[in-house]
C-alpha cells in the first residue's frame, strides 16, 4: 500500500478533527435535559384577576399594605381597586379612593353624586397591581441597576442601590411604581416574593375572600391558574406598549384604561 | 514630547485610575447580568435573597385554626367562610410567640363590614348579591356587632 504526502497529510488533519470530537457531542439531549443545560429557571409567576368576582371591599389593599410595610395613612400603595360606573348616557365615572384601601362604602364617585340607580349601564370593580412584564419598561430606565427582573419573572428594587431618581415611575405605563416615603426609594408590588417563593399565596391573593385574585406559576401548565390563561377568554392592560404584561384578566372592559 | 502636554495626560491618567479603583470598591462583588442580559437583569444578586427573607405577616386561616378550633368551626359554617381570620384580627405574625397573645388589634369597626355591606346595587356586580345597608339609615350610632354575630352572621340565629 503506497501513501502519498498529500493523502497522508489529508487523513492527519480528518484523524485530529475526529479525535478532537468528544463522544458527547453526538449524544441528543431531551427537552428538559437540554432546558437543564441552560440552567432556565422553571417558575414564571403570573397572575389572574377575575373582575366578575371582586366587589371592591378593597381587603387585598389592606393586607398589601401590613404585609408590605407600606405606610397605611400615606396616599401610595403597591395594589389598589377602581371602581367603574358607566351611565346610559355613554359618560364612564371612575374613581379609587385611597386606592381602596377601605373599600367602597359610599354611591357618590369623587364626592359627586352620580346618577340615580336607574342610570347605570354597568359598575365595576378592577383591581390593579404591578404587570411584571417580561418587558419591563420600568427596568430598561433605571439608570444604576437598582430594578431588575429575577430568574422567576418578578421585578424588585433594590432598596440599597436605588438613588431614588424616579426615572422607573416615569416610565411604567400602568403607573405602578412610587417614591416610598420612608425608604425614599422606588417601591413597587412585588408578587409578595417573601411569600411565592416559600409556597404562599400572595397576601392579596390571601386577603380576597372571593377569589378575584390568583397566583400562578405560568411554566406549569397543570397549575390551575395557568391553565384558566391558557384555555380561557383572557386579557391583558394596555397591550399596545408591547410590555408583555403577565397579569391577566377576565371580564376586563373597554373603559378601563 | 514636550512636559506641558504629558503632563495633563498623566493627571487625566491618574484620575481615570482613581475612578476605577473607586469604582472597584464601591461597587459590591455579586452585582452582574446573572446570566442574564443588560437591559433586563443587570442587579446585585445578593439583593434576591433580601427580598426573600422580608418577614411574613399574614399567616393565613389554616395556621390560626391549628389552636382556635372552635372558632374554626363556627366561622366554616357560617356565610362568613370565606373570610381570612386575619382580615379582622390583623396580621398574626409572632402572635402565639409574644409574650402577651392582646397583641392583635381586632378590627370590631362598622366601617369593616360597611366595605362589603354597604349597598351599592350596582347591576352586573357581585357586589349587589350581598346583603346590602343603607349605612346613613341602618341603625347610625351603633357598631354592627353590637347586633351581629360576625362569626355566625345569620340573621336567622339573631
Amino acid at each position: 500500500m503506497t501513501c502519498s504526502r498529500r493523502t497522508l497529510l489529508k487523513n492527519v488533519v480528518k484523524g485530529t478533527v475526529a479525535a478532537a470530537l468528544p463522544v458527547s457531542a453526538f449524544k441528543f439531549l431531551s427537552p428538559a435535559q437540554a432546558k437543564e443545560a441552560v440552567e432556565e429557571s422553571t417558575v414564571r409567576w403570573g397572575f389572574l384577576v377575575d373582575t366578575t368576582k371582586c366587589v371592591g371591599c378593597g381587603m387585598c389593599v389592606k393586607a398589601c399594605k401590613k404585609e408590605n410595610e407600606v405606610p397605611y395613612d400615606a396616599p401610595v400603595t403597591r395594589t389598589w381597586v377602581e371602581r367603574y360606573v358607566v351611565t346610559k348616557d355613554g359618560k364612564t365615572h371612575a374613581d379609587s379612593p385611597m386606592g381602596a384601601r377601605d373599600g367602597f362604602t359610599d354611591p357618590k364617585i369623587r364626592g359627586e353624586e352620580v346618577v340615580d340607580k336607574n342610570d347605570i349601564a354597568k359598575a365595576f370593580f378592577v383591581p390593579k397591581l404591578c404587570n411584571q412584564c417580561e418587558k419591563p419598561a420600568c427596568v430598561q430606565v433605571c439608570p444604576v441597576g437598582a430594578t431588575y427582573q429575577t430568574g422567576d419573572g418578578v421585578v424588585l428594587v433594590d432598596r440599597t442601590w436605588c438613588i431614588g431618581c424616579g426615572y422607573c415611575i416615569m416610565a411604567c405605563p400602568y403607573g405602578v411604581r412610587f417614591f416610598h416615603p420612608v425608604y425614599k426609594v422606588a417601591e413597587k408590588c412585588t408578587f409578595c416574593y417573601h411569600r411565592i417563593t416559600k409556597g404562599m399565596k400572595t397576601a392579596c391573593t390571601q386577603a380576597c375572600p372571593f377569589g378575584a385574585r390568583q397566583v400562578g406559576n405560568l411554566k406549569d401548565h397543570d397549575d390551575p391558574i395557568t391553565k384558566i390563561i391558557l384555555n380561557e377568554r383572557v386579557a391583558v392592560l394596555k397591550d399596545e406598549y408591547g410590555t408583555k404584561p403577565n397579569v391577566f384578566y377576565i371580564g376586563l372592559d373597554f373603559n378601563v384604561r | 514630547m514636550k512636559n506641558h502636554v504629558l503632563r495633563p495626560l498623566w493627571v487625566a491618567i491618574a484620575f481615570i485610575a482613581l475612578v476605577l479603583l473607586a469604582r472597584y470598591i464601591l461597587v459590591p462583588k455579586d452585582f452582574g447580568v446573572q446570566g442574564g442580559s443588560f437591559t433586563y437583569n443587570f442587579h446585585r444578586a445578593s439583593n434576591v435573597q433580601e427580598w426573600k427573607d422580608f418577614p411574613i405577616k399574614y399567616l393565613g386561616k389554616e395556621v390560626c385554626v391549628e389552636c382556635h378550633t372552635e372558632n374554626g368551626e363556627k366561622l366554616a359554617s357560617s356565610p362568613h367562610a370565606l373570610i381570612q381570620c386575619e382580615n379582622c384580627h390583623g396580621p398574626g405574625l409572632d402572635h402565639p410567640e409574644t409574650e402577651n397573645p392582646e397583641t392583635m388589634t381586632i378590627d370590631r369597626s362598622r366601617a369593616l363590614c360597611l366595605r362589603c355591606h354597604a349597598d351599592l346595587s350596582y347591576p352586573e356586580s357581585n357586589r349587589s348579591i350581598i346583603p346590602g345597608i343603607d349605612p346613613n339609615e341602618h341603625n347610625v350610632d351603633s357598631e354592627c356587632v353590637e347586633c351581629h354575630d360576625s362569626h355566625n352572621p345569620d340573621l336567622e340565629d339573631m
